[in-house]
């Protein structure tokens, strides 16, 4: 039986026939690494055009800033016992802004859990991450973004998922990408490994952004893997593989946006590693100062995302401090309105922890939850 | 009514179930061109093409991951998992996000997948390919486990489970693709749920599932001769166990004996000794008993191998001693 129509494309990469001994030079690389705006806010490299338009870069400013804001009061809220413990993007806004910027609606983003930037572009609610972390599960139902999957905390589980979001997007003919965010530390993982592998050898509609803010908890990106890059880990599955300056908002916009295009129009997926900084700790729980030197932290603060782009808009004298600073309150004010909303919202009641179990749930456990529902909130003894 | 091999059935609520819903595929390793390695995917790969009956490479994590991703698009999934020793490699993602998923997103995402995989001791397949891990899964909140022990069971179970929204683990077993036995000829849905009296009697109630079924009858059909009038039960559900049906047959018979090709430590037994002590405690003339494999891996030897697993004989002489006779 022919194999040529399997469901990998059928380009058999079969090796010619060789001698014993005889050498071959076989996935030979380069890794691309892209950056439009230096650190001082200068142009590095000529603007994609989308750069060109004044307000679509306000427009991922505003992001980033709203994100900021977001991740801020998020941070003081867990310090008074508000909200549980909580993963910062700080110093990652454009990392996630970019992602968000350059999908279009219909496709699906797999978040990991610092892409709030992305998510809040595509319509999930401020509110909706704060219910999340406050321990809510509801918060992960999204109102406007119903196809768009819930926070991944346990690391790079969602690859498979994401593989096969592009497998069914391929199957049904729709013209979707799966974009799928990760962390460095994820790239060890086999998941990972076993993801980017079939979707190479599927050519699904798939594109990998690994947010590498060069720290998996307390492990350095150095003692994580002796690879040059986490981009070639992509290269031997037999897809590109680059790197983006991934607090270039406008640089990860435009790679992302071609990455999709290119997978939007059959022609397979692609790996994008953003290097950037994790600013904060690892989450809320941890104190990065037991493992990261302090300097370091200082070292990255000249890299910083946002103040890049506001160098560039006051630069070109289209950005005055009081449109700052009434950027700034607004968001303030967006998210204090969030909060409160967050605050506001009734707790469930604890038999609803069946109501999402099964599609219709089992007879033995409705004894169960109504032995809860007659016991309240006073546990189960 | 048809006589039809358990891989037929199975292949049959394949292939129905893929000419009803195009969105309906399956997957596994060697389930393509090869067929299966238990033929439950035979032709498949010629009437349906490389885009439905996808022949994945060796990653049991991320093929099981990337059916419960399809699923959330509209795919119906039906993953095999070669053998269920396997499906180890797999347990993150069927617990941890198919199980999961509609709980921990409020009800947003559904991972209707159905996952499919044998296991059991079969002929001297060694300690790490004769796995009995169904205790594993049965655990699990979320996931719905079913067990065939028939033909029509294994036909009428995988349409069921095609057409429900939850996860469901079709656990099977490696020595009874080749079972003959007879399937409606019409369309027929097994339930998802409760349990089934394959032979009703007074005496003592035999729980089994899966093979041990057939290890109840055979023992019942003999002590029979003897006078001792046994009560077959057929725990096709293994999550959620059928504690109704469980309840209803030992306050009858007053006796219970649990049959399972697996260990007793942490197992089906031990599940269902618990059901009969909190449901119908006071209904017992004598202690529950199991009848279990011994706690070692499998051995490859094939004297050993059988020394550790019960069988009929087994079955009978635990109901002999338990009626003391």
């Amino acid at each position: 039986m022919a194999r040529a129509d399997s469901f990998a494309d059928g380009n058999s990469i079969t090796p010619p026939p060789r001698q014993f001994g005889q050498a071959r030079r076989v996935a030979h690389f380069e890794i691309k690494y892209l950056q439009y705006l230096n650190h001082l806010g200068e142009v590095a490299e000529e603007l994609p055009e989308f750069a060109q338009e004044r307000g679509q870069l306000l427009a991922l400013y505003r992001a980033m800033v709203l994100t900021r804001t977001f991740d801020k009061k998020a941070i003081a809220l867990q310090r008074t016992g508000k909200l549980g413990t909580y993963a910062s993007s700080l110093g990652q806004e454009a990392a996630a802004v970019g992602v968000g910027a350059a999908m279009a609606k219909q496709d699906v983003l797999l978040p990991a859990y610092r892409e709030y930037g992305a998510q809040f572009l595509r319509g999930v609610s401020m509110t909706e991450i704060l219910l999340y972390w406050g321990g809510d599960e509801r918060g992960m139902n999204y109102g406007a973004q119903a196809e768009d999957f819930p926070i991944c905390v346990p690391i790079a589980t969602h690859a498979p998922h994401a593989v096969g979001v592009a497998y069914a997007m391929k199957l049904r003919g729709q013209a979707r990408v799966a974009v799928c965010a990760l962390g460095d530390g994820a790239t060890s993982k086999g998941d990972f490994y076993e993801a980017v592998n079939i979707a190479g050898a599927w050519q699904l509609p798939l594109v990998f952004i690994v947010n590498n803010n060069q720290w998996a908890i307390s492990v350095s990106r150095a003692a994580q893997t002796r690879a040059e890059t986490l981009a070639q880990k992509a290269i031997a599955a037999g897809i590109p593989g680059e790197q983006v300056d991934g607090n270039d908002v406008i640089a990860v916009r435009e790679r992302v946006a071609q990455a999709l295009d290119t997978a939007r129009h059959g022609g397979g997926p692609r790996l994008i590693e953003a290097l950037t900084y994790r600013m904060g700790d690892h989450t809320t729980a941890d104190d990065a100062s037991r493992y990261r030197p302090g300097d370091e932290v200082e070292q990255q603060r000249q890299y910083d995302p946002i103040a890049r782009l506001h160098k560039y808009l006051a630069r070109c004298g289209e950005w005055s401090q009081q449109q700052d600073d009434a950027l700034y309150a607004e968001c303030e004010a967006k998210v204090d309105a969030a909060v409160k909303d967050y605050l506001a919202t009734p707790a469930v009641a604890p038999e609803s922890m069946f109501d999402y179990l099964y599609e219709k749930l089992p007879v033995a456990l409705r004894t169960q939850r109504e032995s809860l529902s007659s016991q309240g909130e006073s546990g189960n003894g | 009514m048809a006589v039809m091999m358990y891989w037929e059935a199975i292949r049959r609520a394949h292939d129905e179930e893929m000419t009803r819903d195009p969105l309906v595929i399956c997957m596994g390793e060697d389930i393509g061109v090869a067929g299966g390695t238990y033929k439950a995917t035979q032709g498949l790969y010629d009437k349906y093409g490389p885009e439905r009956v996808i022949d994945t490479p060796i990653s049991e994590n991320s093929y099981t991951g990337l059916g419960i991703g399809a699923s959330f698009l509209g795919v119906r999934p039906i993953i095999e998992i070669m053998s269920v020793n396997f499906a180890w490699l797999a347990t993150d993602q069927i617990f941890n996000s198919a199980a999961k998923v509609r709980y921990m997103s409020g009800g947003q995402l559904t991972a209707p997948v159905v996952i499919r995989s044998p296991g059991g001791t079969a002929h001297q397949l060694g300690a790490q390919h004769s796995a009995r891990m169904e205790k594993v899964f049965m655990g699990v909140a979320g996931l719905r486990v079913v067990t065939p022990s028939s033909p029509k069971q294994a036909y009428g179970m995988l349409k069921s489970a095609v057409r429900c929204d939850d996860p469901v683990f079709i656990y099977e077993h490696e020595l009874m693709y080749n079972m003959k036995g007879e399937v409606p000829d019409a369309e027929y849905f097994h339930p998802l749920e409760g349990s089934e009296v394959t032979r009703s009697g007074k005496d003592v109630t035999l729980f089994g599932y899966n093979i041990s079924v057939h290890w109840c009858m055979q023992a019942a059909e003999q002590l029979a001769k003897n006078g001792i009038d046994c009560e077959v039960i057929d725990l096709y559900t293994l999550s959620p166990l059928d504690r109704a049906g469980i309840q209803k047959s030992v306050s009858k018979t007053h006796r219970a004996v649990v049959v399972e090709e697996a260990e007793a430590a942490v197992g089906v037994g031990s599940e269902v000794m618990a059901i009969i002590n909190e449901e119908c405690f006071f209904d017992l003339d004598a202690a529950p008993v199991r009848v279990s494999a011994v706690n070692v891996p499998i051995p490859y030897n094939h004297r050993l191998e059988k020394a550790t697993i019960p069988n009929a004989k087994s079955v009978m002489a635990a109901v002999r001693k338990l009626l003391g006779k």
